[in-house]
C-alpha cells in the first residue's frame, strides 16, 4: 500500500489548475489547497468547472497547465489514484454485476487483500444498507442504491481522500439526507472530502471551508460563515401582521432599506379564497375581506389600496420582508410600531444572508465583470 | 520499475475477471463460441464437400481468431458508452494495464474455445502428430489475435456499432488472404504475397504442420513472425490507446 503522508499538512495542493478545451477555457488557472482531514466544498454554477476540476485531480482527463498534487503526489498517478476514492455524478458501476463483485472488483484494482476486502465490503454494505441486496444485479437498484454503492466503491480501498461529485443529486429528500448522515459519519474518520454540490444548504452543513468557481476561475474561498458575511451585512426580517399594513409605513422605520411585501402571496391566496366562495374575482373583492379587524381601523394611515409603479391600484398586504443593517434597532422599532397601531405580530423571522446569497452574489458579480 | 511493471500486471488479473464475468460468460457468447467453428465445419465439410484433415487446421485458426478478435473492440465503446471506463481509469491502474487486461481474457477464451474444432477434428478422426507445437501455437496465436483486436477499438467512438463495423471489415478479408483453407503452397503466388500480411497465415501454417501435413514456412519463422505481429501491435495499440483514451472520458 502506498504511503501518501507529505508532512505538509494538505491534501490538495492546486497552483495555476488549467483545463482548455480548444480555445475554450474551461478551467483558467485556479490555485487553492485543501488541508487533510478537512471537509472542503467546491462549488459553482453549471458548466462553471467544478467536474472539469475533479476530473483533473482524480486523473480522469489531463491538464493544460499548472500543478496539482493530491496528498503529495502528482493528481493523476498511480500513486494519488491508490489514495483516492471517488464518488462520480453519475453511476458508473458495472450494471450486470452484484454490489459485491463491483466492490470485490475495485479492490482488486486496488490490491486489497482478499480477506481484507470482504471485510470492508460486508461493513460498508451494512452500514449503507444495502447488505441485503449484495447479490442482486445493481442494474436493479433504485438511484438512491447506486449513489449508495457507489459510495461504497469510492470507501473499500479505505482512501485517505474522497473525490464526491454531487453525491444527493437527482436523489429525493431521505436519500439525500440518508447519504449526507453518512458523509458525517465517515468524517469522522479522519478522511479528506472533496465535495462538488449544487446544494447551498449541504455545502453549508457539512463543509469547513468553501470555494467558488465561475467560468473556470475560483471567485471566492472560505468558511461557509465569513462567505455569508461576504454576501453583505443585510439580514432579511420577515413579518406578518394581524392586519393590512402600508409599505410607506414601514419604509419610515429607521435602519429599514427595503420594503417587499408579499403581494403575489397575498393574491394567490385572495383567487384560491375567491374560487372557494363561487368564482368572485379579485376585482369583485369587498373591502370587508381584506384582512380581520380591518374595517374599523381605516383611520390609521393605512389605505385600501395604494398605486403602483405602473399606476395601478395594489392591494395592502399584512405580510413583509424587509431588509435592514441593522436587525436590533428595526426590531425594537417594529414593536414600537406595533403597538403605536394597535397591530399584532403573527410571525417575526430574522433571515441572515445565506451561503447561497453569497453564491448568488459572487457568481452574479463575476457575469457582470465578463 | 520492475515491481511497477507487476503490480499492475497483477492489478490487469482484475480486468481479465471482469471481462469473463461481464462478456465472456453470457450465454450467447458462449454458445456463439461454440457454434461458429461447428457451423462452419459443416458449411466446408458437408456443403462444399472439403476434405476434413484439409479443413481442420484452418477451422481451428478460423475459430481462434474470431473468438479472440470479437468482444475486445466492442469492450471499449461499450464501456464508454455506460461510463465504467471512467471507472477503471481513475482507478490506480495505467492504460496499458486496462489493455493487458482485455487482451489477456480475449486471449483466454480464444484458448478455450479452440477446443472445440480439436474436439471435432478428433471425432472425425483426425490425428495431431504434434499436439504440443498445436498448444503453443494456439496459445502464441490467442495472444497475437487478441492483441490485434485492441487495434481495433482505437478510435474514440462510443457506440460499439462503430468498432464492430470496421472489425468486420477487417477481420473477414484477413480470413480470405490468410490461406486458411487452401494450402499456401497451392495458392497463387500473388495471393501468397498477400497472405504474409496476416498473422492467421502463419498459425494455420502451424497448425497443418500439427495435423501432418507439413508447413509451408519452417516452424521457427511461423513462430517468429506471430511473435513479431504480436510486438508491433501492442505497442501501436498501447500508443493508440493514449492518445484516444482521454478522448473517450
Amino acid at each position: 500500500m502506498v504511503n501518501g503522508s507529505t508532512g505538509n499538512g494538505l491534501a490538495i495542493d492546486v497552483r495555476g489548475l488549467t483545463k482548455k478545451y480548444g480555445q475554450l477555457v474551461a478551467v483558467d488557472g485556479i490555485s487553492f489547497e485543501v488541508n487533510k482531514g478537512e471537509f472542503f466544498g467546491f462549488l459553482g454554477p453549471n458548466g462553471a468547472g467544478k467536474t472539469t476540476t475533479i476530473r483533473m485531480l482524480t486523473g480522469i482527463i489531463s491538464k493544460s497547465g499548472g500543478e496539482a498534487r493530491v496528498m503529495g503526489y502528482p493528481a493523476g498517478s498511480i500513486d494519488s489514484k491508490q489514495i483516492s476514492g471517488v464518488v462520480p455524478e453519475q453511476s458508473n458501476v458495472y450494471m450486470d454485476l452484484t454490489a459485491w463483485r463491483n466492490l470485490m472488483l475495485t479492490a482488486e484494482l486496488y490490491r486489497i487483500p482478499s480477506s481484507e476486502a470482504k471485510m470492508r465490503a460486508e461493513n460498508l454494505l451494512k452500514q449503507l444498507g444495502l447488505y441485503e441486496r449484495k447479490d442482486s444485479p445493481s442494474k436493479e437498484y433504485s438511484m438512491g442504491m447506486r449513489k449508495r454503492l457507489l459510495l461504497a466503491v469510492a470507501l473499500i480501498s479505505d482512501p485517505q481522500i474522497v473525490f464526491l461529485d454531487e453525491p444527493t443529486s437527482g436523489l429525493d429528500v431521505q436519500s439525500a439526507r440518508f447519504i449526507r448522515g453518512l458523509l458525517r459519519d465517515f468524517r469522522q474518520g479522519g478522511k479528506t472530502f472533496f465535495l462538488t454540490t449544487h446544494n447551498m444548504s449541504e455545502a453549508a452543513e457539512m463543509c469547513n471551508r468553501v470555494a467558488i468557481i465561475n467560468r473556470g476561475k475560483l471567485v471566492a474561498l472560505d468558511t461557509p460563515e465569513n462567505l455569508r458575511i461576504t454576501a453583505g451585512k443585510v439580514s432579511l426580517i420577515d413579518i406578518s401582521f394581524d392586519m393590512s399594513v402600508s409599505d410607506e409605513a414601514l419604509k419610515a422605520i429607521p435602519g429599514v432599506i427595503r420594503v417587499e411585501s408579499s403581494q403575489a402571496i397575498d393574491t394567490a391566496e385572495r383567487m384560491k379564497a375567491t374560487a372557494a366562495m363561487g368564482g368572485m374575482g379579485p376585482g369583485k373583492m369587498g373591502p370587508g375581506m381584506r384582512g380581520p379587524g380591518m374595517a374599523g381601523r381605516q383611520g390609521m394611515g393605512m389605505p385600501q389600496a395604494e398605486p403602483t409603479e405602473a399606476g395601478e391600484k395594489k392591494p395592502p398586504s399584512n405580510r413583509f420582508r424587509l431588509h435592514t443593517e441593522d436587525t436590533g434597532e428595526v426590531i425594537t422599532s417594529l414593536v414600537d410600531f406595533s403597538r403605536a397601531n394597535s397591530l399584532k405580530m403573527n410571525i417575526l423571522n430574522v433571515n441572515p444572508p445565506s451561503l447561497e446569497d453569497a453564491f448568488v452574489m459572487l457568481t452574479g458579480e463575476a457575469k457582470r465583470e465578463k | 520499475m520492475k515491481n511497477r511493471v507487476l503490480d499492475q500486471m497483477i492489478r490487469s488479473i482484475a480486468i481479465v475477471k471482469k471481462d469473463v464475468m461481464i462478456y465472456y460468460s453470457k450465454g450467447p457468447v458462449v454458445l456463439m463460441g461454440v457454434l461458429w467453428p461447428a457451423i462452419m465445419f459443416i458449411s466446408f465439410a458437408f456443403g462444399r464437400g472439403m476434405a476434413i484433415e484439409n479443413l481442420m487446421p484452418g477451422l481451428i485458426g478460423v475459430s481462434v481468431f474470431f473468438t479472440c478478435s470479437a468482444i475486445a473492440p466492442v469492450a471499449f465503446p461499450w464501456e464508454t458508452a455506460q461510463r465504467t471506463l471512467e471507472r477503471l481509469v481513475s482507478a490506480p491502474v495505467a492504460i496499458w494495464t486496462i489493455l493487458f487486461g482485455d487482451m489477456l481474457a480475449s486471449a483466454l477464451v480464444g484458448i478455450i474455445i479452440s477446443i472445440v474444432p480439436i474436439l471435432i477434428a478428433i471425432g472425425f478422426g483426425v490425428t495431431f502428430t504434434s499436439p504440443l507445437v498445436l498448444a503453443c501455437a494456439i496459445i502464441v496465436g490467442s495472444i497475437c489475435f487478441a492483441t490485434m483486436s485492441l487495434l481495433l477499438s482505437v478510435a474514440p467512438v462510443s457506440g460499439p456499432q462503430y468498432t464492430q463495423m470496421l472489425s468486420t471489415l477487417i477481420k473477414f478479408p484477413l480470413m480470405f488472404i490468410s490461406g486458411v483453407f487452401i494450402p499456401l503452397s497451392n495458392l497463387p503466388a500473388a495471393a501468397r504475397a498477400i497472405s504474409f500480411i496476416s498473422p492467421l497465415t502463419y498459425f494455420t501454417d502451424i497448425a497443418r504442420y500439427a495435423t501432418g501435413h507439413g508447413s509451408y514456412m519452417p516452424l521457427y519463422v511461423d513462430f517468429l513472425a506471430i511473435i513479431a505481429f504480436t510486438f508491433v501491435f501492442w505497442v501501436v495499440a498501447v500508443k493508440l490507446h493514449n492518445r484516444t483514451l482521454p478522448l473517450r472520458v
